[in-house]
């Protein structure tokens, strides 16, 4: 697993977090230490990319719920985006695609 | 005409750094019996979900136990057993709570973990867990049939 986090030129508080290759047991705890700092930060703006993401489990869905717990508690506003039709049927198989719809009202969303 | 099951053997370190050798042995032997690629995925999902459980769960505390996973390739299923002698569990009452995340619950209260089970339920066509000596987690996906079914009764414990 690959991850590139890009912070935008103009200087504000915004930030891309793309994931290449696989998620699992063993590389899901890097991504939650990239991400969660982050979703740390007041009134940032954060994606998650998971365009380029081969493979994931039930290790990158908790590190997206505690990243989307984070952000609500820090104003962050976190979007999951790139989602692959298999990553998307996960989300939904679960239910975490319509926690995420909902906190989209909350700043945060799911796109395709 | 006598059905003869092929049968691969894996043992691996219950150790997060092996989990995807599983997974690639797994995703190797479905495609060879002719899988689609969803149902590839969803093995490979199952496979990792009770994988990453004998890791996280069964040796928490030991470090150096050994996950086994034995794929049966018949002509029209693909049973995968995955057993660690980890610390057991219940298995009635976790699967009688199995559930997706709720939407309709506070963003706190949603949980972090728990879904493996959950996943390899949803995604396999049978699954039987054993915790009689340690943990067996027995997963079935027939050919020919789609990966997601109805949840409710099909998951049976034997202990």
């Amino acid at each position: 697993m690959n991850i590139s986090i890009q912070r935008e030129a103009n200087g504000e508080n915004l930030f891309l977090v793309a994931v290449e290759g696989e998620i699992d047991v063993f590389t899901a705890p890097e991504l939650k230490q990239g991400l969660l700092p982050l979703t740390e930060i007041i009134g940032s703006k954060l994606t998650l990319d998971l365009n380029e993401t081969k493979y994931m489990d039930s290790t990158a869905l908790g590190v997206i719920v505690a990243a989307l717990k984070s952000a609500s508690k820090h104003q962050c506003q976190f979007v999951v985006t790139g989602l692959t039709p298999r990553i998307k049927r996960l989300f939904e198989i679960t239910g975490l695609m319509d926690i995420l719809k909902r906190e989209q009202t909350n700043g945060g969303n799911a796109d395709d | 005409m006598t059905e003869t099951n092929d049968v691969i053997r894996l043992t691996i370190p219950a150790k997060p750094e092996f989990v995807s050798i599983a997974r690639l042995a797994s995703s190797g032997a479905a495609s060879r019996m002719g899988y689609s690629f969803d149902a590839i995925e969803d093995i490979k999902v199952a496979v990792s979900e009770a994988c990453t459980n004998a890791v996280s769960h069964g040796y928490k505390q030991m470090g150096n136990g050994q996950i086994g996973i034995v794929m049966e390739c018949g002509s029209g299923a693909m049973t995968i057993t995955v057993t660690h002698n980890g610390e057991s569990f219940d298995a009635s009452r976790v699967l009688q709570e199995l559930k997706p995340l709720d939407p309709s619950t506070d963003l706190d209260e949603v949980s972090e973990g728990g879904l493996g089970l959950f996943l390899i339920n949803a995604l396999m066509d049978h699954v039987t867990i054993s915790t009689e000596y340690g943990v067996a987690v027995q997963m079935i996906k027939f050919l020919n049939r789609d990966g997601v079914g109805h949840i409710v009764d099909k998951v049976s414990t034997t202990e």
